[in-house]
């Protein structure tokens, strides 16, 4: 499976990918593949330039990796984005990703280091669907990578088991969405979309909180790597 | 129509008709065929399954459970208190900031509506609040300066407090998830506010451009991690701002006791 620029819009039903994805347990990067026939059609347990697969393991080990594997997501995101600015891009605009790339280094650094020879290896990023000369295209990634990352939080703390780690998760989870407000803020100024209602529940007044399942099966389509996480708890 | 094994035991717990309406919304995701909105449509579901779950466990919750969601509780009253008060001061809010306060606002109701539910009979009372703080804050709801202070404060104790609780729900993932849910908007519209006042959305350090907010800051420039030194990552702001620190429910009253009558 290969991921070459030229490849149509995606026109894949969430759902469906999630559904064929959960049932084998495993996701695999999706990007421009049309859904169901080339899906289910893909046995690829060969060498189709996927990279190495990653077992993110289990217990509160396997949890940290899954936060380990989502900071490296967002920290080589705006590493680009950084590096790259989008045009037009001011100092405010460049003051913030810069903070906000800073942050995501130190998660995914502080990460790798508590979890020492536990942790997964580097994992390959396929960004292809982002326009980094485009203003619109990398603040609505990073919208959509700041929200994954508050609603990923949100939903892994019930599946720790340490107080100490769960602790840890909980400073982290603020400041990314501290990150999405901001983000959101740039996107639409002093609207209520830093805490909008796509987002925040209106009735309940709750942020989202998603299971590991779901947020890799959005994150796969940045991720070439194939991520196995069938022993993550459940609960 | 197929649902991911993981969210299943919590849309188990939703009524009927609930959870038909909730699948609608989860088809409707599939059509749109945009990851954008299937991320943010699918956060939808939980939320709502972890509510109604907890909803009709009322009255069941153990005692040192109750006692942090009465202090949410608590807290969350302070804040809409205060937004309900400066919002209804004629002059305060400049036209262009009052949609941010209006949904901060909401947010806060619904947290106290929320809280008040999961609680029911157990809910703590609703105190009196002086937001002048007994005269310190005289010009609260006057000047929007002082009132916008004020609110950077109450936001970025609020997600600290949270955080503080969270060990303590940790044997009860329900709740423990919805204290999660209320905590990260707490710091979204932190971020907003501080953004407000011109500074940085994320805590640097320990400092405070406001001699009121001293308090509430303190242990915030930590920057050793479960062991790890952090700040050798990039730099030692960086690794601050990187990682919200938590207060303990005795700082947190501590800071709020002024406001309270």
């Amino acid at each position: 499976m290969t991921n070459d620029a030229g490849t149509p819009p995606r026109e894949l039903s969430f759902l469906s990918q999630l559904a064929t994805a959960t049932s084998r347990r495993r996701f695999l990067q999706w990007a421009g593949v049309t859904v169901g026939v080339t899906m289910l059609g893909c046995d690829d347990d060969g060498p189709t330039g996927l990279g190495d697969a990653v077992d993110l393991g289990s217990g509160d080990t396997g949890v940290l990796n899954y936060a380990y594997a989502l900071e490296q997501l967002e920290a080589e995101f705006y590493t680009r984005a950084v590096a790259t600015p989008f045009t037009g891009m001011n100092a405010a605009e460049l003051a913030i990703l810069t903070d906000i790339r800073d942050h995501e280094i130190v998660h995914r650094e502080f990460l790798r280091t508590a979890l020492g020879m536990a942790a997964i290896g580097t994992l390959s990023f396929d960004f292809a669907t982002v326009n980094f000369t485009s203003r619109a295209s990398v603040l609505g990634t990073a919208k959509v990578f700041e929200d994954l990352g508050v609603s990923a939080y949100n939903g892994a703390g019930q599946l720790l088991t340490d107080g100490g780690l769960l602790l840890i998760a909980g400073k982290i989870v603020s400041v990314e969405a501290r990150h999405a407000s901001a983000i959101r803020d740039l996107l639409n100024p002093n609207s209520a979309d830093f805490a909008g209602n796509d987002v925040v529940t209106v009735a309940t007044g709750l942020d989202g909180a998603l299971p590991p399942a779901t947020v890799l099966g959005s994150a796969s389509a940045f991720v070439t790597t194939e991520i196995d996480f069938d022993s993550l708890p459940t609960s | 129509m197929t649902i991911d094994t993981h969210s299943q035991p919590l849309l188990d717990t939703l009524d009927p008709e609930l959870l038909s309406r909730t699948l609608d919304r989860r088809s409707a995701v599939g059509n749109i065929g945009s990851t954008v909105a299937a991320v943010a449509m699918a956060s939808v579901p939980l939320a709502l399954g972890v509510f109604a779950k907890r909803a009709f466990a009322q009255g069941t919750l153990p005692q040192a459970i109750r006692d942090v969601l009465n202090f949410a509780l608590t807290l969350e009253y302070l804040e809409a208190a205060f937004y309900t008060q400066g919002l209804a001061a004629g002059g305060l809010i400049p036209a262009g900031d009052r949609t941010v306060f209006t949904q901060i606002k909401q947010h806060e109701d619904a947290h106290v509506a929320l809280l008040r539910s999961v609680l029911g009979t157990n809910a703590v009372a609703s105190p009196t609040f002086d937001f002048t703080a007994g005269g310190t804050f005289a010009n609260v709801f006057t000047s929007y300066p002082t009132f916008l202070t004020l609110a950077q404060g109450f936001e970025d104790t609020g997600v600290r407090a949270y955080k503080g609780q969270a060990g303590a729900l940790i044997s009860d993932n329900a709740t423990l998830t919805v204290a999660l849910q209320i905590h990260s908007v707490e710091a979204r519209h932190a971020s907003k506010v501080r953004r407000m006042r011109g500074q940085k959305g994320w805590v640097t350090g320990a400092a405070t451009d406001a001699a009121a907010l001293t308090a509430i800051y303190a242990g915030e420039e930590v920057t050793t991690q479960a062991g790890v030194n952090t700040s050798a990552f990039v730099s030692a702001n960086a690794a601050s701002e990187a990682f919200d620190e938590p207060l303990t429910m005795a700082a947190v009253l501590a800071i709020a006791d002024p406001f309270i009558v």
